[in-house]
């Protein structure tokens, strides 16, 4: 009962909301009822999600509960069903906290939108879709929760449906996420064929002994289990957005900030890290895919971050950011370290969705102005949203100090995930694993520049907007404020407090939800890592510096044997992007010249690369939007008009004399004849040919 | 409950004695009387198509969904030579009639306010209609069968010819002519096997039971009598490349025509690969199949191409129903149970759903008169609720799990995949597609900024329109959530033709 209550309280909510409250059966409910009923039902299911957490989390087991038949076509069964393990207990807490806070926050930022009812229906809706994906028990119910979330997204950054671009934007990100979405089902066909089952229990169980087949697809040969793995990811690519099927995420902005937060900060686009980390039974089977996932975090990672260093929209500098965390995230993954991605997807859930919800303040301040250019010195206005943001940047940025037990959230998880992929490189040879830690180490460098030059080109410096805009400019009511102070203490502590329950040994917290014994690179799962760091330590090199260290030597041993600089650099790169940054917007006239600047030059070639996001979108639009509609030309006006038709109906009405004559006499009205006709035709044939054939 | 009575005549019939009852009444009515006929003949056409409706629903909750074989068998003296009236019903045809006897009522409470002349007769055609419509899926004799599956056409071409649109009769004569060339092939092959089943069984004999359970056809002559039929069975799909009528007659015809022509009658074509192709050449379908998948494939892949791009509502969804149908075709041809089941799934869903978007344009072009997606946008400004509907059959139509588009399209694939990779994924590329085109319609008819004036005051949904659509938007949910409402009763029949496929391609032709 407590798990129907945590999943179905959501929809509920937006069934209540989306009829009773809106227009559709005359707005009988009011706003206000619609909005306690929604966020009241929210808060319920984030309690009780709490309580699933720390029970799961403790060792209790709950077996799969049975909701209702659902699919069940010869020996392809899957029910509308929930599986309760500590991973499910995790995205259920993510999910509904951020989404109770974002409900709330909304109260705020949406207070004046005339149509309150249907935005809440649709988070709750978003929220109910996104529990089922995190608690199915098997790939149908999860594809179902997967589009869902999808559907959703869609009406929510097509929410202001009068904006072209809003509009533009919604169906890149549904179209976007259905080609992921092909791949996925590809993937869950291909499981379905292999192990006769879609239910997580039956296909995971069976991996072993399905581990040599091979399959043909597509004209080659492949492993089955590498080729579920790869098409199952292609799914995650999409709805998390990684690189060249990333560009529907940052245009999502069109949405409101709120939907901004827990969409497409903290819950959604993390769906791909999930089912990777859900189906890790199968990744762990598929080296190859693993170290292709790899290679595609780390370069979103890249990438993303090198977007950012530039954008001026504040959300869009926000947006590439998660994507770019979402990238360290699949890395993570990649190399084996599956509780090192949850645990950055935990703690960026929280940090992640306070950036966005202080960009909503920020924004909701000064007018619906997202322009950093127009922004600057606005800290004294909102003094409660900067302290915030300054804690989620930290957060972000991952500062910390090596050694102890003292650090903003991303601190503990990003660099959980720097050393995952060092220990897979060195100890365990992978060489995407060295590529990930350089890679991961140079996008942490950038993460710090625009995480801090959003900072300063915001609330420092000189004001540069209208006067009007930041004579208003205000300080977020309380219902915003008190989200904001939420999240703040998860991105401040979270890190901190669930260090060791994510990343300890022995799984005594993950209880066999995620594979830290067995499989093919157990080398590299987060215990091991350790006890493999632990051997190679024993190394002459790294005995003498231990011995004779001092500083490092003790930071080493605390530390499981990492060299010291492994520990350190992410660290002092954070702290390096700081300084740039710093010097670059804050020194002298900063920001103001920044600007001016470009506006002159135009900026470097390098600089219009980065601000046109590598022309990617430009790439896509010339060859698929512009293909697709020439070919969809092609095949209505030349196949079908002149090949088919002329060939077809309009060639025999051609071909046949005095067929003009005809159908002009038919236009004259003699319908009815011309069907009587028909039917005495038909049935002469019948008469004439049954008799002669011999009845 | 159905023991001493004759359930399937009854259902069958009741319609056409409602339609002779209007016509005779009308001859009797003077000018006077005549207006006063237009406005009552709704009323009883109503009763009728509902009365249908219930003992269609009495007849499935009674049906024994365990047994594979045929029930409620009807059989009576009538040509004679073998050739006698027999009806029945199995897993495969009796949710066709139910879908049948539910969409009726539903066209004829649409019509009665957007057809504005000879509504008695419009009245007639539609129960005429009805009754020829369900005959098609009763009839267990071959001559009956084809008697009813070719004179449906008639009371559907006169509904298009009479109160269609300004290119009525183009698009008539293109309906005409391709049915009619599928119709003759396929006649000529029915008269084969009447006397190929006289020369192996002693008497003739067009018992369809007969003819699929003990008549043995050679291996050569399958493949010419499977192609004949194919041949009219592709046109009523429609598959690619004999699909241009559709278009066309969906453009001219009123909207409660469209509705039945996508809601039930091109779901002839697939119904007829279930009763006949398989069962009867099986050697030939198995051997054939392969250019069905292809047509299959080209079908989804090109059509949804061509939907995008197409700047006339209707016909919009008249090709995405083409590519829809080809997911049927594709499934039915796998021969497995994810595939047979799948292909009926998408057919039942795709009856419901392709009714409704159809209804949906009814609603709007009984304001505006026109389906130019051009001339719309911002509809959701003045018309919330119609938007909603819209909204929940456009993603319907894309397939979103928890609608009933899902199970069809998942299904076909996850039946498809086991043939062949290829040809799944080339289905899954309609996934995308279909999102392309529904997504682009929606966004230019409901959303954006209203800038024609004309829309200016344009009404949301009225009563009559809740009624039509809100049973529809249930059904469209509840199969979506709940499929084993349908895959239950299908499951033994659906079985049953797998297994028999199964002994008699093993064992060869002979």
């Amino acid at each position: 009962m407590l798990y129907h209550v945590i999943v179905f309280a959501p929809l509920i909510g937006a069934i209540i909301a989306g009829l009773a409250g809106t227009r559709f059966m005359g707005g009988k409910l009011g706003e206000k009822p619609s909005m306690i009923i929604t966020t009241g039902l929210l808060f319920l299911s984030a309690i009780l999600s709490w309580y699933a957490f720390i029970k799961i989390g403790g060792g209790h087991k709950e077996p799969d509960v049975n909701v209702l038949r659902w699919m069940d076509v010869g020996n392809m069964k899957a029910n509308w069903a929930f599986k309760i393990d500590t991973l499910t207990a995790v995205m259920l807490v993510v999910v509904n906290s951020v989404s109770a806070l974002v409900h709330l926050y909304s109260w705020g930022y949406m207070s004046d939108d005339n149509y309150k009812p249907r935005f809440f229906a649709y988070l709750s809706l978003f929220t109910f879709a996104m529990l089922m994906l995190v608690t199915s028990n098997n790939f149908i119910q999860m594809f179902f929760g997967w589009e869902g979330v999808g559907l959703a997204s869609y009406l929510l950054i097509g929410y202001y449906y009068k904006k072209p671009s809003a509009n533009a934007a919604a169906i890149k990100a549904f179209v976007t996420n259905r080609v992921g979405d092909v791949g996925l089902a590809l993937g869950v066909m291909t499981i379905f064929l292999v192990f006769g089952s879609v239910e997580f229990d039956t296909v995971f169980g069976a991996i072993a002994e399905n581990s040599d087949r091979k399959l043909p697809f597509l004209g080659m040969e492949f492993d089955a289990i590498e080729l579920i793995a790869a098409l199952l990811f292609i799914g995650a690519m999409g709805k998390s957005a990684q690189f060249l099927l990333h560009v529907w995420l940052p245009d999502a902005m069109e949405g409101p900030t709120p939907v901004s937060a827990l969409i497409h900060a903290a819950t959604m686009v993390t769906a791909g890290v999930f089912l990777v980390c859900r189906a890790s039974a199968i990744y762990e089977a598929a080296p190859i895919t693993s170290g292709f996932i790899t290679v595609i975090g780390a370069f979103t990672a890249f990438f993303a971050a090198t977007v950012a260093l530039v954008q001026n929209d504040i959300k869009r500098v926000i947006a590439y950011s998660t994507c770019s965390q979402l990238g360290y995230m699949f890395f993570a993954a990649g190399v084996g370290a599956y509780s090192a991605a949850m645990f950055h997807l935990f703690t960026h859930a929280f940090f992640k969705a306070l950036l966005f919800l202080c960009a909503g303040s920020v924004i909701h301040a000064m007018h619906h102005e997202q322009d950093m250019r127009k922004m600057g010195g606005i800290r004294k206005k909102v003094p409660l949203t900067y302290i915030a943001m300054i804690i989620g940047t930290l957060a972000i940025t991952g500062i910390g100090i090596p050694g102890t037990k003292i650090g903003f959230a991303g601190f503990f998880s990003k660099d959980a995930i720097i050393e995952a992929a060092y220990t897979a490189g060195t100890v365990g040879g992978s060489n995407a694993g060295v590529f990930a830690f350089w890679v991961g180490i140079v996008a942490a460098l950038m993460t710090s520049f625009y995480s801090w030059r959003l900072i300063f080109m915001t609330f420092h410096g000189k004001y540069r907007g209208d006067k009007h805009t930041f004579d208003h400019a205000h300080e977020s009511p309380m219902t915003m404020l008190v989200p904001l102070g939420l999240l703040s203490v998860g991105a401040l502590a979270a890190g901190a407090i669930f260090y060791s329950k994510f990343m300890g040994n022995a799984g005594d917290f993950w209880h066999g939800a995620l594979p830290v014994h067995a499989g093919e690179h157990a080398a590299l799962a987060p215990e091991h890592l350790y006890a493999a760091a632990e051997t190679s330590h024993a190394s002459d090199a790294y005995h003498d510096e231990v011995k004779h260290g001092g500083l490092f030597g003790w930071l080493f041993n605390k530390y499981h044997g990492y060299p010291w600089w492994v520990l350190l650099l992410p660290l002092v790169v954070s702290v390096i992007g700081f300084i740039t940054a710093f010097m670059m917007y804050m020194r002298g006239r900063g920001a103001e010249q920044h600007i001016e600047t470009i506006e002159e030059t135009g900026g470097s070639p390098l600089y219009k690369f980065l601000l046109n996001k590598w022309y990617i979108d430009e790439i896509y639009d010339a060859t698929f939007v512009k293909g697709a509609r020439a070919i969809g030309d092609l095949f209505w006006k030349i196949g079908d008009i002149k090949i088919i038709d002329g060939l077809g109906p309009n060639g025999v009405a051609a071909f046949t004399a005095g067929a003009a004559k005809r159908l002009s006499k038919l236009q004259s009205g003699y319908l009815f004849h011309y069907a009587f006709v028909m039917l005495l035709g038909v049935a002469a044939i019948i008469a004439l040919v049954f008799r002669t054939v011999g009845g | 409950m159905f023991d001493s009575i004759p359930i399937l005549s009854l259902i069958t019939f009741i319609p056409l004695v409602g339609a002779l009852i209007l016509a005779v009444i009308s001859k009797f009515a003077g000018e006077t009387g005549r207006e006063q006929l237009d406005k009552n003949a709704p009323r009883v056409a109503l009763v009728v198509s509902g009365v249908v409706f219930l003992l269609s629903l009495l007849l499935t909750f009674d049906f024994d969904s365990a047994k594979a074989g045929f029930q409620f068998i009807e059989e009576y003296p009538w040509l004679g030579g073998g050739i006698e009236y027999r009806m029945g019903v199995d897993g495969i045809s009796i949710l066709f009639i139910l879908l049948t006897a539910f969409l009726t009522p539903l066209c004829i409470i649409a019509s009665a306010t957007s057809v504005k002349s000879r509504m008695l007769e419009y009245m007639v055609a539609f129960l005429v209609l009805e009754t020829l419509m369900i005959g098609v899926f009763v009839a267990l004799d071959l001559v009956l069968f084809y008697l009813f599956f070719e004179a449906v056409l008639i009371p559907m071409f006169i509904i298009i010819g009479v109160w269609g649109g300004k290119n009525r009769v183009y698009a008539s004569y293109k309906f005409f002519l391709y049915t009619l060339l599928g119709s003759v092939l396929m006649l000529a092959a029915i008269l084969w096997i009447y006397s190929h089943s006289g020369q192996q069984l002693g008497s003739p004999t067009t018992d369809m039971r007969v003819l699929m359970s003990e008549l043995k056809i050679p291996g050569g002559a399958q493949t010419w009598l499977w192609l004949a039929f194919f041949a009219s069975f592709a046109v009523k799909m429609p598959m690619w490349p004999v699909h241009t009528w559709l278009p066309d007659a969906h453009v001219e015809a009123p909207t409660a025509g469209s509705v039945i022509l996508a809601g039930i009658l091109l779901k002839l074509g697939g119904y007829g690969f279930l009763r006949f192709s398989i069962p009867m050449f099986p050697n030939a379908s198995l051997e054939l199949a392969p250019i069905i998948f292809w047509m299959s494939i080209i079908a989804i892949i090109y059509t949804s191409l061509v939907a995008y791009r197409q700047n006339d509502i209707k016909k919009l969804i008249a090709y995405s129903s083409v590519a829809h149908m080809g997911f049927v075709t594709m499934g039915i041809f796998t021969f497995n149970t994810q595939g047979i089941q799948g292909g009926i799934y998408q057919m039942l869903s795709h009856g419901v759903i392709s009714g409704a978007l159809f209804f949906c344009v009814g609603v709007i072009y009984d304001r505006m008169h026109t389906r130019e997606i051009s001339f719309y946008g911002g509809l959701v400004k003045h018309m919330p609720v119609y938007a909603a509907f819209f909204m929940l059959f456009t993603m319907a139509n894309v397939g979103l799990p928890g609608t009933s588009g899902f199970v069809g399209e998942i299904l076909t694939m996850v039946g498809a995949y086991q043939v062949s990779p290829w040809i799944a994924a080339g289905a899954a590329i309609g996934m995308i597609l279909s999102a392309m085109y529904a997504l682009h319609l929606y966004r230019e008819v409901i959303f954006g900024e209203q800038t024609n004036e004309k829309l200016e005051g344009i009404a949301d949904m009225t009563r009559r329109e809740w009624i039509v659509l809100a049973p529809l938007a249930i059904m469209t949910i509840v199969l979506g959530v709940y499929p084993a409402l349908i895959t239950d009763v299908t499951s033994a029949s659906v079985e049953n033709l797998i297994a028999d496929f199964a002994t008699a391609t093993a064992t060869g032709g002979e």
